[in-house]
């Protein structure tokens, strides 16, 4: 099938494409990209006047509870969700019953996946079970298809793991993901602060994150290997280290949450279990921080940290209740809402957040709005002002405290692996 | 006359108003508990609940007592712990109960913003009997009634809070609801024990307790909770009481005209001398008997609220 | 609201608290075994004027005493303002005692009955008698009064207005047309 996308606004960075377009697709390969104003013949036409296409968007840290809590969500729930959201490529955290820590889940998950639109990568635990003691087969492990190791839920336990950990995987080219969070400190409801003192939650301090983005940078540069990722970033120090580190040239990436430079702990005042997350949320100071490593570049990514929770799990007492929001289908609009629109990001730094520089660090090859190439595309619109309704979300769970929220901007339309998503079903093209 | 709110979540925000209405209303049932029969039929034929989800005798007797004397109809549950995560959710009973056709919640939870929680899943009037390290705004409520009864004002009043600040919900309550009747409000205690950011509330920190003794009128000393305290937060009990504690020779050296308070139970030799506990300095039973009267007045404005 | 008639001036409201004094001394024979309650608000300061009164005539002081019955009240459910408490002050033993019961006006019978069960949970007075300044009529419960200054029929439109100095600056009874028109 022949489909052509008509006057559409490309933004390709790592071809500077940046204008606009008609794009011909056939049967799944991008067979013409020419400047507007030609005709092409198709058996289908969209007409995308006034709307963006990119390489498609990749979210590299979503939970999607299989195998294990499929009640909560599973690969295709998930995957829908991250259609829905503008992505057409995630890679899942190891933290499900069992631990992603073996091929056999890593295939399992493969398996689900297959023939979605949407790329599904697993991310391995680092340690077997996630328990911090043992590595995990990660030769066995990249061979079948993990991107990437992690404990996420947790840091790498203790240093002697973390070591191994960056030596062992540097071997396949693969990050260590972490989780910065002294155990020590951590088990707190909230930040630490003065809203934490009023609200008598019990706190876990800022430094708790601080500790170990430092020990972690400071053993990759002892080491001199190795590739460190650090997930939801969430501190203004945690931004400053890496900025450092970055200058000094070491192998180390990070990654923003929408609600971590969205929302502050003020936002807990009302005792609303969907504020609680880890990293928890944290001050404007903080906020600002973040915004500006996304703009300055010390932020490469941002991701969502899609964490999906059952009603009965989230809607309980406040430090009872689990941490995490879900984020795949609120992520586009707050991203344009508050980083493009407030003009802290270009569209194409936005472009890179969400669709290159995820895969960088991954190793997966980035695609490209190019003649020849598969067609990996996400098409969005900027200007459409919607508000948030967790009902219609794709996610099997509903967990976000975005509910409500008035947003601009928002994703149109996905392509790949020969389907599209558009105006909310599954098209085959 | 009436509250401004149906809940008493706690005195953050409380307008003065309200505080002044539910401290004059106490006097008048701090006459009822002086009469040969100590009850009267104001509540007659409204039903509370008493939810205790940490054990607290005291305050649930207080709070029964005061329901049974305005002639409500009490039941309590009480469950020890958080296992909400296996069994029957902490709404589902919630909902259970209040189908049950009842008027009010009284709560106490381990877990900060249950009262507030609970505003969201019933239509009951919900009382605070302390959540977490938050707030327990009617302990907060009987401290400043014995404060006023005894030195006739609040206002102006210098009152240091002794101990763990970090995680107790008196202090809290007390900072707020002393402040808002327009008290100046320190805390004293070790480093460990005083929470991030307090001296943005206005609330000056003392770690010396013979200066805290000596410019304070009234001093309210928190219970150290033993199990938890020592060997996290401080060294030892032994250690606490050398520096912290409140003996005779402290006071007396440093400021005799000081009022003591205690929510209780007491440590007797970690946070108080069995000679002060005993002592002329405090009103630690005035407490517990005004402790009633706050109660009822309480679930007075709030149960004949329309 | 509008008044429609005073019915009492200052020096008739004298003469009525003077009789009273004598009725109550009367039918009691004497002083020795009363005591008077007056009920808030304006009856306290009936009761007030009624113990000088005694005093001036029987040259005793019967203790005296302050009943609030809000909290005896049965319209807490029907009510849109919510009534304010004061506190009782009766420092005396009322059991074996003949209690004097002052209030300014009877009128549906219901205070009367809350300050009955007020005063049963203080004690087992001898005898309750019902003092009243006015009465208006229209009786909701089996409520007699004892003593009454003044009877005025009244209609339903209409409400009695008592004043005294001690809170309202003047000695006074007014009849109040409370109708909309």
């Amino acid at each position: 099938m022949k489909i052509l996308l008509k006057n559409i606004n490309a933004i390709d960075p790592v071809t500077g494409l940046n204008e606009t377009v008609n794009i011909l697709i056939e049967d799944g390969i991008i067979t013409n990209v020419e400047s507007s104003g030609n005709m092409l013949q198709a058996d289908k036409v969209f007409d995308f006047t006034g709307k963006y296409v990119s390489p498609g968007f990749y979210d590299m840290h979503v939970h999607f509870r299989e195998p294990g809590r499929e009640d909560e969500e599973t690969v295709i729930t998930g995957s829908n969700s991250a259609a829905a959201g503008g992505f057409t490529g995630v890679a899942c955290m190891p933290n499900t019953e069992p631990a992603i820590d073996s091929a056999e889940v890593v295939n399992l998950i493969k398996e689900k996946a297959k023939n979605h639109l949407v790329d599904v990568d697993p991310i391995s635990a680092v340690t077997q079970g996630r328990k911090g003691e043992v590595l995990a087969p990660m030769a066995e492990l990249s061979e079948s298809g993990a991107v990437a190791f992690s404990d996420d839920g947790v840091a790498v336990k203790t240093a002697a793991i973390l070591r191994k950990a960056l030596e062992y995987s540097h071997m396949y080219n693969k990050p260590v993901i972490e989780h910065c969070e002294d155990e020590t400190l951590a088990g707190g409801s909230m930040n630490e602060g003065i809203t934490s003192t009023l609200l008598g939650l019990p706190p876990v301090p800022s430094v708790a994150e601080d500790l170990t983005i430092m020990r972690d940078i400071l053993m990759l540069e002892y080491l001199g290997a190795g590739s460190l990722h650090i997930a939801h970033i969430s501190t203004k120090n945690g931004v400053e280290l890496v900025r450092q580190a970055k200058k000094k040239g070491l192998k180390v990436t990070a990654e923003a949450t929408p609600h971590h430079f969205t929302l502050t702990e003020e936002n807990l005042k009302t005792f609303d279990t969907n504020y609680k997350m880890n990293p928890p949320l944290r001050t404007k100071e903080d906020v600002e921080a973040i915004i500006e490593g996304l703009k300055d570049g010390t932020i490469d990514v941002i991701a969502s940290d899609h964490a999906p929770h059952s009603p009965e799990e989230k809607d309980m007492e406040f430090t009872l209740a689990p941490n995490g929001i879900i984020g795949l289908e609120t992520e586009l609009g707050l991203a344009i809402t508050e980083l493009v629109h407030k003009g802290h990001l270009t569209l194409t730094q936005l472009v890179e957040k969400f669709a290159v520089n995820p895969r960088k660090i991954l190793n997966l090859p980035v695609p490209k709005i190019q003649a020849g190439e598969k067609a990996n595309l996400t098409i969005f619109d900027t200007e459409e002002v919607w508000t948030v309704d967790v009902s219609k979300f794709k996610s099997k769970s509903k967990n976000s405290p975005f509910d409500k929220r008035l947003l601009t901007g928002k994703p149109v339309a996905v392509i790949n692996n020969g389907k599209m998503f558009y105006q909310d079903r599954f098209i085959e093209i | 006359m009436s509250l401004s709110s149906k809940h008493l979540l706690g005195l953050h925000g409380v307008p003065k108003e309200d505080i002044q209405t539910i401290l004059d209303t106490a006097t008048t049932f701090r006459e009822v508990l002086e009469r040969p029969i100590k009850k009267v039929p104001t509540l007659q034929g409204k039903t509370v609940v008493n939810l205790f989800y940490e054990s607290s005798t005291r305050t649930r007797i207080s709070f029964e007592l005061a329901q049974k004397r305005l002639s409500a109809d009490t039941v309590n549950f009480s469950k020890a712990g958080s296992s909400t995560s296996k069994g029957e959710t902490f709404k589902d009973t919630v909902k259970n109960i209040e189908a049950m056709k009842i008027d009010m919640i009284v709560v106490r939870h381990s877990s900060a913003g249950v009262p507030h929680y609970l505003t969201k899943i019933t239509n009951a009037n919900i009382i605070n009997a302390g959540d977490g390290r938050h707030e327990h705004p009617t302990q907060a409520l009987l401290d400043m009634y014995s404060i006023r009864e005894k030195t006739g004002r609040l206002e102006g009043l210098k009152v240091c809070i002794i101990g763990d600040i970090a995680h107790s919900r008196v202090a809290l309550s007390n900072i707020f609801g002393l402040q808002t009747m327009g008290a100046k409000v320190s805390v004293c205690g070790p480093a460990t024990m005083i929470p991030k950011g307090i001296g943005n509330l206005g609330v000056k920190v003392y770690h010396d307790i013979d200066k805290a003794i000596a410019e304070h009128d009234v001093l309210n000393v928190l219970r150290i909770q033993l199990e938890r305290a020592a060997g996290s937060s401080i060294p030892s009990l032994r250690e606490y009481h050398n520096y912290f504690g409140i003996t005779s020779e402290r006071i007396e050296k440093n400021n005799k005209d000081v009022l003591i308070l205690h929510p209780g139970p007491i440590n007797r030799g970690v946070e108080l001398s069995s000679d002060v506990a005993d002592g002329p300095y405090q009103v630690i039973l005035d407490q517990v008997t005004n402790g009633v009267a706050i109660r009822m007045a309480v679930l007075y404005l709030l149960g004949t609220m329309n | 609201m509008k008044i429609k008639a005073q019915l009492i001036d200052e020096a008739g409201l004298n003469r009525t608290i003077t009789r009273l004094a004598h009725e109550i001394l009367e039918r009691n024979k004497g002083s020795e075994n009363i005591v008077l309650i007056g009920m808030r608000t304006r009856g306290e300061f009936i009761a007030k004027r009624i113990h000088e009164k005694i005093k001036e005539i029987d040259k005793s002081e019967p203790p005296l005493g302050v009943l609030d019955v809000t909290l005896y009240r049965d319209d807490f459910r029907t009510r849109l303002k919510q009534p304010e408490v004061s506190v009782t002050n009766i420092t005396f033993d009322i059991n074996e005692k003949d209690i004097i019961l002052i209030d300014d006006v009877l009128f549906s019978g219901r205070t009367a009955r809350a300050a009955l069960d007020a005063l049963m949970d203080l004690g087992r007075p001898n005898t309750i008698q019902l003092c009243v300044l006015i009465d208006r009529g229209h009786r909701e419960m089996p409520i007699r009064p004892d003593f009454v200054g003044k009877n005025i029929p009244t209609s339903i439109n209409e409400e009695i207005k008592v004043k005294m100095k001690e809170i309202d600056g003047e000695d006074a009874v007014y009849l109040i047309d409370i109708s909309e028109d």
